[in-house]
């Protein structure tokens, strides 16, 4: 597989099909993949998966009335299927005055090249098992205490993008994506935990070392032994930057148009005021090159940009497609998401900025809390904003890590912990498409004994 | 669409792919045999469809194909995967050839598998499958469930509802020349609701389906009970006060507060966890780990339900397999590979989201069995607590045993009786020991309306659960109040 775009001919005949079978405009998407990994436990190949993967996704407008259908079935009998499918479809769905394309002058003019393809040559399936073998044992050896792995992963995977519209917009781009995890278990005493660590990248010579991801793993690990239950209390709670970003993304949903325009989010009417504290500055950034979340057009070909969501605690932007925009009277932010069933809002590469403070002077400051590294289960009301999930972590006493913390939640208010967020980390590593470095909320509610 | 129901899958597939049992067969015997200790071939052909109604219309409506088929063979503990969305014969060589890679690094374990032979269920013939129902009568209903929303309160502002209707073909063929297909239908209705007063916003969900005719929410009127359920809830919670945030006794609800076992005991029960032991559950068969009250069931086998399958995805029949019974430990959940490795019967667990994943020992249908106990006797027999009776989704670290599960409706008691409603909650326990604080189980046993899915290492699929009212004393509720 080769950097070059694919096939747009394909999608392009497609779209005129569905204009002579009645469409009034019509926009679309194909994609073609190709995916391996290889896991390997306790030294040991355990799974080598192969896979390749197509998909033609259509959405087509009668008027005002549009639908979406899809196949992986490239054969011209099942192309021809799709656009009879969807010209039927759209002639049941209810007008919507606000459904269409965006207007095709606004489009991507220029299509920047952000470097999202790796051109070294691929390794041989040998090589990449090496590299999983090489990040689990390192995490085995690290400490004695590791008696036991959920194994170690490396992946990869290659696509081709096109996107096209029936006005003539057709282009595409390709990306390439690598990854190697681990996941070491600890036991001791009768009491076993695991944890993991990865790392992802658009090129494989950018990953970081296998050895040192398991050593990573394995420390955060070991450090969960004898966890306990603490106290319930109110405390000050500071987020670790992957825990940190969990809450970013929340905060992104709640801005997005569609949450937005079904009166489904606690940021609704609140554009350009204060949401949190001065030290809050979120911003989506599609083009950053060679980083995960980029990509040079959104999911209705408009070009992507640097967005600030929230500036100094103000929320300064929602994210928009051109069809939630149009529902709020506002412009589009360029935040198209494309699935099979038609369109959403996505970020890009989305970052809480850094702050002066180190991580350490994050714990010192507080004196006493929780300091979080894991959270788990869905408690995130995004009509409300009430927050509660189940936490593990270390309890902080006298400013520093003391001992871990297991089996207890954390709970607020997303509003609430923004506005008493008292410190942000200068730690901020873009691992992944949205990222955060230590954040320090003032005061949240612990529950345990 | 046709009517894929009327036609086996074994012509299906010979008729659209020119791909037939025979041609499988000799696929996994000339490129697998004797080299592997287990090898499969698995063809699947989808249909989705979704309709979604918001802001009184019908505003999104989409249709999507996809088919593919995945080469599996396997020697000792490695498996190697191959899949392809282009099914022909040349294809599945060059799949079966990457799959095989595996086997020819090092040897066989010498165990070789046994298929899970034993006839099919039969558990949804349906005299119409859902995604062939006319489009007109599905677009009423979505109608009528947005007006009977906003019928049940003047306070009901925004209504999202979503009909989806799929069903899948699918075929495999084992090594050990076992070639078993399967029809799927399943639906599901949805209905969200987002109820405002003054400042205060709220949103309720509610929805139910299975592996049904689209006339199951035509019955007893099913379809205006979710969206009234949906409208109430959002309503209810305009007045909720802040949950506690201690540990304390809480009494869960029938049905869906099921999800505690799927989360609490389920996943740490599946065989694959259990044979790597990474589970806080391996190596304590036959040990107490639930109070003499609880016995816990898998059941694929259910009629029509949306956690049930005539055969798993690797061929095998399901079962009912009792987990815990009376508190004991008796059985794990297996699919192929992890039942020949810990030397146990497969038990109809092996389940992949699409022929784009290999299988993983899942759950199909998990629930208690009901107790003695009147289920207001339980209430009235706490002082102070909470009862919860409606969840989002849960989670497990299955490690280390904690667990959580979000409660989206939920009261406090007190003297017994059920006062003011509270904001939602995360509940967290430690499964091992959570079931062991069960101190009543009601005789009002329910399963849960058929809304439930599963997802474990990125792959998605329909499970149901089920629970009487129940009593467990000593659980920790995530609010804010302390």
């Amino acid at each position: 597989m080769s950097g070059e775009t694919a096939r747009p001919d394909l999608l392009v005949d497609v779209l005129k099909r569905a204009l002579a079978r009645g469409a009034t405009e019509a926009d679309g998407f194909l994609v073609e993949e190709q995916s391996f990994s290889a896991s390997v436990r306790l030294g040991q190949v355990d799974t080598v998966t192969h896979s390749r993967e197509q998909r033609l996704s259509l959405r087509v407008f009668a008027g005002r009335s549009s639908a979406a259908a899809s196949t992986s079935d490239l054969s011209r009998a099942s192309l021809e299927r799709v656009v009879d499918e969807a010209t039927a479809l759209a002639r049941v769905t209810a007008e919507d005055p606000c459904a269409g394309l965006p207007d095709p002058a606004t489009l991507a003019a220029e299509i920047p090249d952000l470097e999202l393809w790796d051109d070294a040559p691929d390794l041989a399936p040998e090589d990449k098992i090496a590299l999983a073998r090489r990040a689990e044992a390192a995490a085995l050896e690290a400490d004695p205490r590791i008696t036991n792995s959920e194994g170690a992963e490396a992946w990869d995977r290659r696509g081709h993008y096109v996107y096209a519209t029936s006005h003539g917009f057709a282009r595409g781009y390709a990306t390439s994506s690598f990854g190697l995890s681990v996941s070491p278990v600890a036991a001791a005493d009768g009491e076993m935990q695991r944890d993991s660590w990865y790392s992802a990248a658009r090129r494989r010579a950018a990953l970081e070392a296998p050895e040192s991801i398991g050593r990573t793993a394995a420390a955060r690990t070991v450090r969960r032994l004898g966890g306990r239950k603490v106290k319930t209390a109110e405390v000050p709670v500071i987020f670790d930057p992957d825990t940190a970003a969990s809450l970013v993304r929340a905060i992104a949903g709640a801005a997005s148009g569609p949450s937005l325009y079904r009166r489904a989010s606690f940021l609704l009417d609140r554009l350009g005021t204060r949401i949190g504290s001065p030290l809050v500055t979120i911003v989506d950034d599609g083009r950053i090159p060679r980083a995960l979340g980029s990509r040079p057009f959104d999911g209705e070909g408009l070009a992507t940009g640097r967005t600030v969501l929230v500036d100094g605690g103000v929320l300064a932007s929602y994210l928009l497609d051109s069809y939630s925009a149009r529902k709020l009277g506002m412009a589009s932010t360029h935040h198209a998401a494309r699935d099979g069933s038609g369109v959403g809002v996505t970020t890009t590469n989305l970052v809480l900025q850094p702050g002066a403070a180190s991580p350490e002077d994050l714990i010192r400051s507080v004196g006493r809390g929780l300091y979080v590294t894991e959270l788990i289960g869905f408690g995130v009301n995004g009509v409300t904003g009430d927050y509660s999930r189940g936490a593990a972590g270390l309890w902080i006493e006298g400013g520093a890590l003391a001992y871990p913390v297991q089996e207890v939640t954390v709970a607020g208010n997303l509003l609430e912990m923004l506005a008493a967020v008292e410190g942000v980390g200068n730690d901020l590593v873009l691992r992944d498409r949205t990222a955060a470095p230590t954040l320090l909320v003032g005061r949240m509610v612990v529950a345990g004994d | 669409m046709t009517a894929l129901a009327r036609m086996s899958p074994e012509r299906f597939f010979a008729d659209r792919f020119d791909v037939t049992p025979a041609a499988m067969e000799r696929l996994l015997g000339g490129s697998l045999a004797g080299r592997v200790d287990d090898a499969d071939l698995y063809l699947e052909y989808r249909v989705n469809e979704e309709l979604v109604l918001e802001e009184n219309v019908v505003k999104k409506a989409s249709r999507h194909v996809s088919q593919g088929a995945g080469v599996r063979a396997q020697a000792d503990v490695r498996t190697g995967y191959a899949h392809t969305d282009d099914i022909s014969l040349p294809n599945l060589e060059e799949a079966a050839r990457q799959a095989r890679a595996i086997a020819d690094a090092s040897s066989r374990s010498g165990v070789v598998a046994v298929a899970g032979r034993g006839r099919p269920h039969d558990l949804y013939t349906l005299p119409e499958p859902p995604i062939v129902t006319d489009l007109a009568r599905k677009l009423d209903l979505l109608r009528k469930v947005d007006a009977a929303a906003r019928e049940a309160d003047p306070r009901v502002r925004q209504v999202i509802a979503t009909l989806a209707s799929e069903e899948v073909v699918m075929l495999i063929a084992t090594a050990s020349g076992w070639t078993v297909g399967d029809v799927r239908p399943l639906t599901r209705l949805s209905v969200t609701v987002i109820a405002e007063e003054g400042t205060r916003r709220e949103i309720g969900a509610y929805g139910g389906g299975g592996r049904v005719p689209f006339d199951f929410f035509l019955e007893e009127q099913r379809w205006k009970r979710f969206a009234g359920e949906a409208a109430r809830q959002a309503v209810l919670k305009l007045r909720a006060v802040d949950a506690p945030a201690a540990t304390m006794t809480v009494v869960l609800g029938p049905g869906w507060p099921g999800i505690l076992l799927h989360e609490a005991v389920g996943h740490g029960l599946e065989g694959d966890f259990n044979r790597k032991g990474v589970s806080a559950f391996a190596g304590r068969l036959g040990q107490k780990v639930a109070s003499e009250l609880v016995t816990v069931v898998d059941d694929g086998t259910m009629p029509n339900r949306r956690g049930s399958l005539n055969v798993d995805d690797e061929g095998t029949p399901t079962g009912r397999t009792v987990l815990i019974e009376r508190g004991v430990l008796t059985g794990y959940m297996q699919d192929r590979l992890n039942a020949r490795l810990m030397g146990m019967p497969p038990t109809g667990n092996g389940r992949r989201e699409s022929y784009a994943h290999p299988p993983l020992p899942r759950m199909t249908n998990t629930f208690m069995l009901a107790g003695e106990d009147d289920p207001a006797d339980i209430l009235r027999s706490v002082r102070s607590g909470l009862y919860a009776v409606a969840f989002g989704g849960g989670q497990v670290d299955i490690t280390s045993g904690k667990f959580v599960f979000s409660a989206s409706e939920a009261y406090l008691i007190e003297d017994g009786r059920i006062t003011a409603p509270v904001k939602g909650a995360t509940l967290i326990g430690n499964g091992p020991d959570a079931l062991t604080r069960v101190t009543r189980v009601g005789r009002d046993l329910a399963l849960d309306e058929g809304i439930g899915t599963c997802g474990k290492d990125g792959q998605s699929v329909p499970v149901g659960v089920g629970l009487p009212t129940i009593r467990i004393d000593g659980m920790t509720v995530g609010g804010t109040q302390v």
